[in-house]
Parts: structure tokens; C-alpha cells; sequence
């Protein structure tokens, strides 16, 4: 592999922050298996074992990414734009954070027209409208008829009246 | 009562109005799904897990495995006239499906295709049906130990074995592995990873993890590359038919695609995209024209096609035989027959006969639904690859949504989704595979009861995992197809195995 462009500098600064991240999971694990009451049984494995387990599993693989990005350059990777993925996490965010509130209806229209514009959709009246039409037809059909319980708020109060 | 027998009474169970309409419902679904970018099979299942909670669950598995087929129908669609696959399996169909369109010939290609889906599903599904009581048998002698060892290889097979890094692989798994651990230990009522937040000793939903890293981490990770450039979508010119000369050269890449396909599916060795690669690649070396290949060759659309539903069906043999999933999808399916409190396996055979065989006699009906759907009808399919990327990912986010809050609507349940999208995301972005996280999820709570039953058998040996022969011949496939790529790819070669390696569905 030859070195392309910014991206390829070696090492590959990327794999440090997984490698790390990945240790952190694993000696939480690791921790959590020592923490719990580990009742063995017959069987000399108990419910902090697998944890514990799994955790240096993590913890060695976590040390073999930081070997292999001081090792190998990373590879070439697409620029990624900051902009689309804002109006895409904050749309999900004011989502989760506003839906018991305002129903599900209000919550798919927000999360539809912050989608649409993160994928470039700019006529904002037009992907509102849809948002809306779209979340009434899904609380209709998945909420009234097929009887799943889905966050009801002012505007399903006043069509559905519940 | 003899497979004919079973199967007999299975189409009885199959021809009812409501299991029709299932099954009707399924495949326009998976044909759906499979025709537009950016969602498959996997995610479709998880998105009804919770929808179906209260519906009949014949009709509902019905409905699964309808999606699963019909994804592998529609799939083709897309590669053909769009160039993007439409799901995983269909990546290599679009090398010479989209040269064949932009040649005028799509209709042939897309005829091909859908021929080819048919007679391979037809053939696999009557495999499965004459193979599963045999492996059920086999599956009889099987202990904890033994189904330890097989599902440790179906972990190897399902990160390790192909994709660009063993390394890579692995810690999607042990990511999987870890979230399955959140939550009320099965054996002993101890709580894990909680830590006191009650919301979370449910442990993670299956429908939360695969709608964040199939919906959520797919847009995200779309939406980051900026507007989409623009591959047209190209009009079908001509009838959706075949010519004399297309037929003689489709059928027998149709069979050697399903002959490729099935024991592809059905041992744990990975899903459809590997059939369909080694389809293609067997179809390049036989053909007698060469000089085709990369230019429009019908067999590079026949075998690949048939192999992918040919291995679509091979998949359901684990799976139904002994509750073991070696694809994304076929482990969210598993995740269904749990919702209804059924587990596949050799018991299933026994105690709800009319279930399992009135499923695989559905799929025989689906796969006649999905012919009609998608050669006269294949137009309308077409309309769908004009949805206009902006509409189209908002309405698959709001369906993904859904999901979720029809599991289980607490704010921390939407918290996990929006994080384990985010995580989706970087690791699409830095090269980690999807589909063993989910695999991981699903599979490794079964891993470790077994495993823990398997020592208690043996009063906390732990030799006694080894002293089977099946559980060790299967722990020694394990490692050899953990250490084989290995060297593989240090010796160059690897470049084989990550062409295949994008398993998502």
C-alpha cells in the first residue's frame, strides 16, 4: 500500500482512537465480570466469567488495532461533510428528546424534514407537509388498526381522540 | 408421514386465504425493499418484529421469509438499471447487469435475472424441504458442546473468514458480543451492565440495533458523502424477454449459480454475496465468450442471481434445523420465531410440524408471486428508483423510528438508537462489517448458555468441549477458517476475500 494524500499518512491516527475506545469497552467488561457476584455453580463459570471473557477479548483486539495503525497507513477515506450529518443527528435528537410530548405525528414530521434536508431537500413548506401527511398515515395504520402503541400528543388527541 | 407427505400437507397450510396474503404481502414488501437503495431485507424483518408481536406466527414467518426472498428478487432491479445494488447479495450482478442496460439490452438482463431467482428458489427450496428432516436427525445427537462449537463457527465464518481484516471482523463481533451481555443473565437472574438504569436489564432490542446500523448508520453515512452525484436511472428499452440464444446461455448458469448457492447458504460459511461472487467467477472462467465479460455477458447475470436465491434458501436450513443464523437476516428471523416464543430446531420439527412445513411450503408459493411481480410487472418496480433520494431516506427513517418506539418507546431506547447509528456510521466509515454486530447480538446470548450448560454437564471441565469429535471437528473448521484468510491475505491474497467480504444482509 503507497501512501495517498493526507489520508495516508502513517501512522494512522484514526486506529488510535478505536484501539483506545475498544480497550475502554473491554476493561469495562473486564471490571463489571470482577464486580457481580459470580455464582459458579456446577458448571465453575458463572455470569461474570463471559463478561470477563469477552472484555480481554476487547482489550487485546483494541491492542492489535493501535499495532496495525502503527504499522499500516490508513487507507484513502471520503471526505465526509459536517453539514448533512448535523441536520441528520439533530433531527433525531429533537426527535427523541420532544416525542412524548408532542406524539408521534409532530416527531416524524420533524425528523422527516431534517432528513430530507440533510439529503439536500431545501423546499422546507413542501417536506412538512409530507412529514406530516406520512407520520397520520403511519399512526392510522400502525396505532388504530394495527393496535401498536405509539406516543400520542396534541394532534392525535384532536383527530383520534386519545 | 415422508417429506412428500409433510410438504403435501404444508402446501395445504399454505394455500389458506390469510397465509396467502402473507406471503402476498411479503414479497411485494421484499421486492420493495430490495429494489430501493439503502434498505434490505435485514432491516425490513427487525422493522416488523414489533409490528407482528400480535399476529399469527405462521402467517408472520411467512411474511419474513417472503421479505427475505423478495429482497433477493428486487435486488437485481437496481443493479441493472441504477448501477448501485440494491442490497448486499446484488453487488455482483450489477458488473454486467448495468453494461447489459446501458447496451439496450436491460430487458433480457432483467428477465434473465428474475428466470434465474425463480427456477434456483424453486429447486433450493425443495432441497431445503428434502435435506432438513435428514439434518434434523443429525441435529438430534447434538449437546450443549456441540452447539457451542457450531456456533463458534458461525462467528468465525460470519466476521473472520472474508471482508478485507480478520481484525475488523472480530471486533464488530466482540461488539456484538458485549451489547448481548447487557441485561438479566438466563441462567442465574443476575443483572450485567446495567448498571441500575432499569430500562436496560431487558438488554438491547434487536430491532433498535439493526434499524441504527442498517437505517440510521446507512443515511448517515450516505447523507456525509454529500448530494448524490447521479447515476441515472436507465429506462428499460424492449420487452422483459428473453431471446432462443439468451435462454441457452441463462439456463445452465442458472443451475450451476444454484448449485453454487445452496450449500453455500446452508453451511454456517457466509451468506448470498459470497454465492453470488463465486457464481460469477465459475460463470468467467466456463463461458464461451470471453470477451463479454465486463461488456454485458448474460451468464454474469444468470449465475449470480440464481446463486443468491439459491443461497437464500440454504440459509433457512440452519436456521430451521438447528436455530442457527449465519446471515444478518436469517438471525433477525430467529429473532421472530423468539418473539412468538418458538425455537427453531429439531424440536420444531416435532412439536409444530404445521408451522415448519406449512413455511417452506409458502415459499414455493412466494416464489411463483415473486415471477408474476417481477417480469409483467416490472415496470412499476421501476417507479420506485425515482423517489427522490431526499423523500426517500427521510420516509425510511421515520419507518425506522417506528420500530423502535413500537418495541419500546422509553427515551432510553431512543437514546441507544441514535448512538448505536452513530456508531453504525464511523464504522461503515473506517471499514468495519455491519452484520456481525447483529449477528453477535442475537447469537451470543445462545452461545454462552450453551457453553455454561455444556461445563455444568461436565461438572467444569472444560476438555469436555473438545471431547466430542463433532464439537472438536467443528471447533478445528472454526480454526482453520480463522487462520486460513489469515495467511491469505498475508501472502497477498486477500484482495479474493475482501471482494466478497460486504455481507449485510
Amino acid at each position: 500500500m503507497t501512501p495517498q494524500g493526507a489520508q495516508g499518512r502513517r501512522p494512522d491516527g484514526a486506529a488510535f482512537v478505536i484501539a483506545a475506545g475498544l480497550v475502554a469497552l473491554g476493561a469495562l467488561l473486564v471490571w463489571e465480570g470482577g464486580r457481580i457476584p459470580n455464582k459458579q455453580g456446577y458448571a465453575g463459570v458463572g455470569p461474570g466469567d463471559v463478561p470477563w471473557l469477552v472484555g480481554w477479548v476487547l482489550v487485546a483486539l483494541g491492542l492489535g488495532t493501535a499495532w496495525q495503525g502503527w504499522r499500516n497507513p490508513g487507507p484513502p477515506r471520503p471526505k465526509q461533510q459536517a453539514v448533512p450529518l448535523l441536520w441528520l443527528l439533530g433531527g433525531m435528537g429533537v426527535m427523541v428528546a420532544t416525542i412524548h410530548w408532542i406524539g408521534f405525528v409532530l416527531g416524524a414530521a420533524i425528523l422527516f424534514t431534517c432528513a430530507a434536508a440533510a439529503f439536500g431537500e431545501r423546499r422546507f413548506p413542501r417536506a412538512i407537509l409530507s412529514g406530516l401527511a406520512l407520520g397520520l398515515f403511519i399512526y392510522l395504520v400502525f396505532d388504530v388498526l394495527l393496535q401498536l402503541n405509539l406516543p400520542a400528543g396534541p394532534i392525535e388527541m384532536l383527530i383520534f381522540g386519545r | 408421514m415422508d417429506t412428500f407427505g409433510f410438504l403435501m400437507q404444508g402446501l395445504a397450510t399454505a394455500f389458506e386465504p390469510m397465509m396467502l396474503l402473507y406471503a402476498l404481502i411479503g414479497v411485494v414488501l421484499g421486492t420493495a425493499v430490495g429494489v430501493l437503495p439503502g434498505i434490505g431485507p435485514a432491516l425490513t424483518v427487525a422493522l416488523l418484529l414489533p409490528v407482528t408481536y400480535g399476529l399469527d406466527p405462521a402467517g408472520s414467518l411467512i411474511m419474513f421469509a417472503g421479505i427475505y426472498y423478495g429482497g433477493m428478487y428486487g435486488g437485481s432491479t437496481t443493479s441493472i438499471l441504477l448501477n448501485t445494488p440494491g442490497e448486499s447479495a446484488s453487488v455482483i450482478t450489477a458488473l454486467e447487469g448495468n453494461k447489459m442496460a446501458r447496451a439496450g439490452r436491460g430487458g433480457p438482463a432483467l428477465a434473465t435475472a428474475a428466470i434465474g431467482s425463480f427456477v434456483a428458489g424453486l429447486i433450493a427450496t425443495l432441497l431445503l424441504a428434502f435435506l432438513a428432516p435428514h439434518v434434523v436427525k443429525l441435529a438430534l445427537v447434538f449437546g450443549p458442546r456441540e452447539y457451542f462449537a457450531l456456533m463458534v463457527l458461525a462467528f468465525v465464518t460470519v466476521s473472520a473468514a472474508f471482508g478485507d481484516s480478520a481484525l475488523k471482523g472480530l471486533v464488530s463481533l466482540f461488539i456484538g458480543l458485549a451489547l448481548a451481555l447487557v441485561g438479566i443473565d438466563q441462567l442465574t437472574g443476575q443483572a450485567r451492565l446495567s448498571f441500575g438504569v432499569p430500562q436496560l436489564l431487558d438488554g438491547v432490542e434487536v430491532t433498535t440495533l439493526a434499524v441504527a446500523m442498517f437505517a440510521l448508520g446507512e443515511a448517515l453515512f450516505v447523507a456525509a458523502q454529500g448530494p448524490d452525484g447521479g447515476n441515472g436511472v436507465l429506462a428499460i428499452k424492449g420487452k422483459v424477454q428473453m431471446t432462443a440464444a439468451d435462454w441457452a446461455r441463462s439456463w445452465k448458469a442458472w443451475l450451476r449459480g444454484t448449485a453454487i448457492g445452496f450449500p453455500i447458504g446452508s453451511m454456517p460459511a457466509g451468506g448470498a454475496d459470497i454465492a453470488s461472487f463465486l457464481s460469477y467467477a465459475t460463470e468467467r472462467n466456463l463461458t464461451k465468450h470471453p470477451e463479454e465479460f465486463g461488456k454485458g455477458a448474460i451468464e454474469g447475470v444468470a449465475g449470480p442471481e440464481a446463486a443468491n436465491n439459491a443461497a437464500a434458501a440454504g440459509t433457512l436450513v440452519p436456521l430451521l434445523t438447528l436455530g442457527l443464523p449465519t446471515t444478518a437476516t436469517a438471525a433477525i428471523m430467529l429473532a421472530g420465531f423468539q418473539q412468538f416464543g418458538l425455537q427453531p430446531g429439531p424440536l420444531l420439527f416435532a412439536s409444530a410440524p404445521q408451522l415448519v412445513w406449512g413455511l417452506i411450503a409458502s415459499l414455493l408459493v412466494a416464489n411463483v408471486m415473486l415471477l408474476v411481480l417481477n417480469l409483467p410487472l416490472i415496470r412499476f418496480w421501476v417507479l420506485l428508483l425515482r423517489i427522490p433520494q431526499p423523500w426517500l431516506y427521510g420516509g425510511i427513517l421515520v419507518f425506522a423510528t417506528l420500530g423502535t418506539l413500537g418495541v419500546n418507546p422509553s427515551v432510553v431506547e431512543l437514546t441507544m438508537l441514535v448512538l448505536f447509528g452513530t456508531l453504525g456510521y464511523l464504522m461503515r466509515l473506517y471499514g468495519y462489517p455491519i452484520a456481525p454486530v447483529v449477528v453477535g447480538l442475537i447469537l451470543g446470548p445462545m452461545a454462552e448458555q450453551q457453553l455454561r450448560r455444556a461445563l455444568a454437564i461436565a461438572q467444569g471441565d472444560p476438555l469436555t468441549l473438545v471431547q466430542s469429535p463433532v464439537a472438536a471437528v467443528l471447533l478445528g473448521l472454526a480454526a482453520v477458517a480463522l487462520i486460513l484468510p489469515m495467511i491469505l491475505r498475508a501472502r497477498g491474497r486477500g484482495d479474493v476475500l475482501a471482494q466478497v467480504g460486504t455481507a449485510e444482509d
